[in-house]
């Protein structure tokens, strides 16, 4: 996470930088290869994505206007940009589908976000509180759901919520309900299949946090007159803060753009942002004004993290 | 200047710590077995031992962090059983700090006060107070990760005696730091003590540092303790072979008695060779014993040399080692025992009267060696 790394680099500048050796040019190539792979793998399809999202949507091929031709030269590069538009920007404003689709998506993150921090951390901290000898199996098995691909495990849930399902079946069983309950097609299965899929990405980093706190701090709180309860809150949860933050941002970005989990579980009523941009893209070829979405969601998504920075950068500070 | 009175068993009055017949077995293996000891009010007491000794086990039964399984522990005539180490009006100084990473210097001082509830300019005061006797004024609003280890160690001793413990722990709390700026501070702890009068209890394999520090020393090994006096007590009347090796560099001479009265004893060791001590210290003839000679109390000289003390043995130089301050010579006797003697380095020699291989005298007064019988 660049938070993280932020944090770290702050660190090292605090204390005199011990003499470097000259850089070799391979070790200046081996710093450079996370700024290339951003450059081809993020940069590069952003300002492309960003370039058809100013265009108008077209009946060729590709399936909008203007298209760029080096051949014409100078008048070419003219009557390129005299195409480009804000005009979806516009229709996004105008319609307020796009506005309810975002917002939509924002608080279902949030929610999920919130669940995850409840659910993660007594798991984090459990696993952090285990014997040494049990934590490398406690781990494997938070990571074992990665061996089934994602999708076959939204479909198993699929199963399990439907009205004959699992989950039914349970309840009756143990006299709970009379009739079946409707899970599949609502917000409870959203969020039971989004919290589900998250959950690992909110316990590793807090498990990473909780796991180097020292013993002897909590000691030192008891010593000094901090009863148990109290020390939780004191020392253990403003040291995991670091953890707790890098798992809220893994899960609540994804989260914001997520397609699959509302798509297979939720209802057919409400859409999160990520189902309205496949609707754009596939079901209206309207690429412009799906790329246009796009790039207002990496707008959205950038304003948490730089809140997160900033708040990291003001601890820094207080130092 | 540093003159109290040793405060201890005779005058004190009643102890402020008590261990009364306290064991630990950690997973069946004994840590701290059937162990009894009184600690007087204002005392700075040592407890000193090898790693493994159970004298960390024994300072955080008295922190509470372990429970005794037998015994009990008493602070002020009241038994600790009951009471939660958070309830306890003793602190302890961790030997990795334990400062809290997220809060400034200010902000661990402050965190025992914050716990008792103290108005917060009270608290503002006292943090202000604690970091001026620890020499760490202006340096509050730091965070721990921006200190030096020595200033670390400082505010981790600022924390602990922020609420005015009425016994102060101190879990080898010197250990991390080197060699110069451990013996300033072992100085700096020793005045803090007197000024503030309040009982410490340190906790050390270092033995010089226990010796430097300490009013009493409780000299532990193996779960039980040894021999428990002052320093001084303990160097030159080490109650067993085992703490006369321990503290200090020690010669041992084995050996039977065959005489022993009000005047002394004489001890004839295997080779027939007999030495005179001035304190027969109990013991009977034909008792198997032990002399304990410290290097310093005996003097080298060329063998040709007149005897002029009573005891005397004979030898070859083997090795000298060169520690500064004195010089250290290994003798090698006729029937292959080692001793060593030290010499005081009192002139800037360069030439020895004394070189490698050459034979020489070592000879003590009665009254330099003692008798161990253990």
């Amino acid at each position: 996470m660049v938070p993280l790394g932020r944090r770290a680099a702050d660190k090292v500048s605090a204390m005199p930088a011990p003499p470097q050796p000259p850089r070799s040019s391979s070790a200046k190539l081996v710093v450079l290869a996370p700024y290339l792979w951003l450059v081809a793998f993020f940069f590069v399809p952003f300002l492309i994505v960003l370039k058809i999202s100013l265009s108008q949507t077209a009946i060729a091929q590709p399936p909008y206007l203007p298209v760029l031709d080096l051949a014409a030269g100078w008048q070419g590069i003219k009557d390129f940009v005299a195409g480009l538009s804000l005009e979806n920007y516009a229709t996004l404003a105008s319609d307020d589908l796009y506005f309810f689709s975002y917002l939509r998506s924002l608080t279902v993150a949030a929610v999920s976000t919130v669940i995850l921090v409840l659910a993660g951390f007594p798991i984090a901290y459990a696993m952090a509180r285990a014997p040494r000898r049990w934590r490398p199996v406690l781990l494997m098995l938070v990571v074992l759901p990665f061996w089934t691909s994602f999708l076959i495990r939204v479909y198993a849930w699929i199963n399990i919520l439907q009205r004959d399902g699992l989950l039914n079946q349970t309840l009756s069983a143990l006299g709970l309900i009379d009739q079946p309950l409707t899970w599949l097609a609502t917000d409870t299965a959203i969020y039971i299949g989004l919290v589900y899929s998250y959950l690992p990405f909110m316990v590793l980093p807090l498990y990473a946090s909780l796991e180097k706190l020292d013993d002897s701090l909590l000691e030192a709180a008891a010593d000094l007159g901090c009863p148990r309860w109290k020390a939780f809150w004191t020392v253990t949860v403003p040291l995991a803060l670091p953890g707790l933050g890098a798992g809220a941002l893994l899960c609540f970005i994804p989260i914001v753009g997520e397609f699959v989990v509302p798509d297979l579980l939720g209802g057919s009523d409400t859409t999160m942002i990520g189902q309205t941009l496949w609707t754009e893209f596939f079901a209206n070829k309207d690429w412009p004004v799906a790329s246009a979405v796009a790039v207002v969601l990496v707008v959205l998504l950038v304003g948490p993290i730089a809140i997160y920075q900033h708040l990291q950068s003001r601890g820094v500070e207080n130092r | 200047m540093r003159h109290r009175a040793t405060p201890g068993p005779d005058g004190a009055g009643e102890p402020l710590v008590r261990f009364a017949a306290v064991s630990k077995r950690f997973a069946g293996v004994p840590a701290v077995n059937e162990l009894s000891l009184d600690i007087y009010p204002g005392e700075f007491f040592a407890l000193l031992g090898p790693s493994g000794c159970g004298k960390t086990t024994l300072l955080r039964m008295l922190a509470g962090f372990e429970t005794p399984d037998e015994g009990q522990v008493r602070l002020a005539g009241e038994d600790l059983a009951a009471m939660p180490p958070h309830r306890r009006p003793v602190n302890m100084m961790f030997q990795s700090y334990a400062l809290f990473p997220h809060l400034t210097v200010a902000g661990n001082v402050a965190f025992g006060l914050h716990q008792d509830r103290m108005a917060k300019s009270a608290i503002k005061a006292r943090v202000e107070e604690m970091l001026a006797l620890v020499k760490l004024d202006g340096l509050g609003s730091r965070k721990p990760d921006q200190l030096s280890g020595g200033q670390r160690q400082r505010v981790a001793l600022a924390r602990s005696l922020a609420k005015r413990p009425k016994v102060l722990l101190l879990d080898e709390p010197l250990a991390a730091l080197d060699k110069k700026l451990r013996e300033e501070t072992q100085f700096e702890l020793m005045d803090l003590q007197e000024r503030l009068g309040t009982t410490f209890i340190i906790v050390t394999h270092d033995q010089e540092e226990a010796m430097t520090v300490a009013d009493r020393i409780a000299v532990m090994d193996e779960g039980e303790i040894v021999q428990v006096a002052a320093p001084s007590e303990i160097y030159e009347r080490p109650k067993s072979r085992w703490v006369a090796g321990f503290i200090g560099d020690i010669n041992l001479i084995e050996g039977g008695v065959v005489e022993a009265n009000g005047t002394g004893a004489v001890i004839e060791d295997s080779g027939g060779r007999r030495f005179h001590v001035a304190e027969a210290n109990g013991v009977s003839v034909g008792a198997k014993v032990a002399i304990a000679l410290r290097p310093e109390k005996l003097r080298i000289a060329a063998a040709a040399s007149a005897a002029n003390e009573a005891n005397s043995v004979r030898g070859r130089v083997w090795d000298i080692g060169y520690l500064g301050d004195k010089s250290v010579y290994k003798v090698r006797l006729a029937d292959g025992t080692q001793m060593k003697a030290s010499v005081a380095n009192v002139t800037r020699i360069v030439e020895r009267p004394i070189s490698w291989d050459d034979e020489v005298r070592l000879s003590w007064s009665p009254s330099a060696a003692v008798l161990l019988t253990r």
